[in-house]
């Protein structure tokens, strides 16, 4: 039943994604990337239980690497689109 | 010690929301940074939040990965040349897909008791991440020209690829099956990372923004995968965002090459396409000189970049040409085509980085229902984007893409270092036309050097 209950998420995100994503101008498209590229590093939240857990040594030096991995992608992507969106001007 | 979970996924829907907002506001030039610093409080909120979890026992590990990655993160945001965002771009992409691909991995090795609904979207998490990661950092290694650009083709190459997906599949099977044999993990590893090398290798580098395009979806798909491993709706939400993107992009540069994605992939593999047809007339070199005068002349001028641009650095003398150029009365726009560049929107990153205007900058239906008003449009580093045979020559390989007609303009100036033809190896008829003449040089000297007569 929860395979259900996730696959429903699953659709209903697509779809909002679908209908957002289409809006967004040709401009911005390159933020666009980085910008998505730092919401994908929302496996962090995935990886803090498996660093933190009490699970085998393995497990947790995985779940280590996978935190760090994905605050790159967090914090680096954010702040180079951030970088990127303030050069967007009008004049 | 509480139990926070309810707490824990009504933060989550918060997250998601702001992520949704984020995007929402992305669509506009003038709302973008704020709808970023939204999405960015919402990853924020949701990992605060997470570490209430109660299966979170110590935070030594979580601190310092967080310390690391946060300091590697800042270090290449602040220090990246907006030309190499391309290589930045799949640089990311690979990162997220490791980190998918280690959060799976230790999915896969730290469950007692595991049932075959979340193995199967582990090992799928697992293969997803591993191609995206090995495929991005190929990309990034054509992107950085740490390796050749064309495409890399062998012998049986087809075959071989065919034979590894069948053994992925056969092991993949066989790791639901019997998830604790540690070496099939590894093996299954090791040939999903050489499918994401295979993967990339017979695709050159005018087809990039195709690529790096489909692994931003991958990276999110992969992400998406693993939240059905964790049974975690933010993930699930955030990933299949991230992979909506990815897919929306993907198909855009496809038809703004006029080819399905399949023939972007595998176009590596088809023989070369020659073209019999001869083009008449003569090249007309033109020296800045004279270019000049035509340019004071003029009352509209149309810039069309490409990825030469780049390669120059040409933008910001550009800026200075085209500021020349407003005082003495002219009008400027620049057309960007979706596919001009290495990743979408690259020229309007670099045009915004020399402070040009995104109001002056436009998209190629918009300009080409005036291109003929202009008097003088000139092309810096493009050549397939601007090919007429697309237009008028049904025997040419790439009759029928949509190209921005600077040929239909009344002057046309190319910047253009040889005569060399462009990376999909096709003449371009525009370079014969009657109304063009040819500027040879580099780019940026020859822009630096009409600014020099402008101002003096």
């Amino acid at each position: 039943m929860i395979a259900i209950y996730l696959l429903f998420i699953l659709i209903l995100a697509i779809v909002v994604g679908f209908e957002l994503i289409r809006k967004v101008p040709s401009t911005l498209h390159t933020p666009l990337m980085s910008g998505s590229n730092a919401i994908s590093g929302i496996t962090l939240i995935g990886a803090l239980s498996l660093s933190g857990g009490e699970h085998s040594q393995f497990a947790t030096w995985l779940g280590f690497a996978a935190v760090a991995l994905a605050t790159i992608n967090v914090v680096g992507g954010y702040l180079v689109t951030d970088r990127m969106l303030a050069m967007f001007k009008k004049r | 010690m509480q139990d926070y979970n309810v707490l824990i996924n009504f933060v989550y829907v918060v997250s998601a929301v702001l992520f949704i907002f984020g995007l929402k506001l992305l669509s506009h030039p003038a709302t973008a940074r704020k709808g970023n610093l939204l999405s960015a409080l919402g990853m924020f909120v949701a990992v605060i939040v997470t570490l209430l979890d109660k299966n979170i026992l110590s935070f030594e590990l979580i601190l310092a990965g967080i310390v690391v990655g946060s300091a590697i993160g800042v270090f290449t945001a602040k220090k990246i040349e907006m030309t190499a965002m391309p290589e930045l771009v799949s640089l990311f992409n690979g990162i997220g897909g490791l980190a998918s691909l280690a959060v799976a991995y230790a999915t896969i090795v730290s469950a007692e008791q595991i049932n075959v609904f979340i193995l199967t979207v582990s090992v799928l998490a697992l293969l997803i991440g591993a191609i995206t990661f090995s495929g991005s950092v190929i990309a990034w290694a054509k992107l950085s020209e740490r390796m050749i650009g064309r495409p890399i083709v062998f012998k049986g190459q087809v075959v071989f690829n065919a034979a590894l997906i069948v053994a992925i599949v056969a092991l993949s099977v066989l790791v639901v099956i019997q998830p604790s044999v540690a070496t099939w993990h590894i093996v299954l590893i090791a040939l999903a990372l050489l499918m994401g090398v295979m993967f990339v290798l017979p695709i050159g580098g005018a087809d990039m923004p195709v690529v790096i395009s489909l692994l931003n979806s991958y990276s999110g798909l992969a992400a998406c995968a693993a939240g059905f491993a964790l049974e975690n709706n933010l993930l699930i939400v955030a990933g299949s965002l991230v992979g909506a993107s990815g897919i929306i992009l993907t198909n855009i540069m496809c038809k703004a090459m006029n080819r399905s994605l399949i023939n972007v992939l595998t176009s590596g593999f088809q023989a070369v396409i020659t073209s019999d047809v001869k083009i008449e007339g003569e090249i007309k070199p033109l020296t800045p000189e004279d270019a000049f005068y035509v340019l004071e002349a003029a009352q509209s001028v149309l810039v069309i970049p490409g990825y030469g641009m780049a390669v120059a650095q040409a933008q910001h003398v550009m800026k200075e040409l085209q500021e020349l150029l407003e005082k003495n009365g002219a009008e400027m726009a620049y057309a960007i085509h979706p596919v001009a560049g290495r990743m979408p929107g690259h020229m309007n990153v670099l045009l915004a980085e020399a402070d040009v205007s995104y109001e002056q900058l436009f998209e190629m239906d918009e300009i080409n229902a005036r291109i003929d008003t202009f008097d003088v449009a000139i092309v810096i580093g493009a050549n397939d984007v601007v090919n007429p045979a697309a237009r008028e020559l049904p025997g040419s390989p790439i009759y029928g893409m949509p190209v921005i007609n600077a040929d239909l303009a009344k002057n046309v100036f190319v910047l253009k270092r040889g005569m060399a033809a462009g990376f999909a190896g096709i003449e371009n008829p525009l370079f014969f036309k009657q109304n063009t003449r040819m500027i040879f040089g580099d780019a940026k000297e020859t822009l630096g050097n009409l600014v020099r007569q402008f101002s003096s």
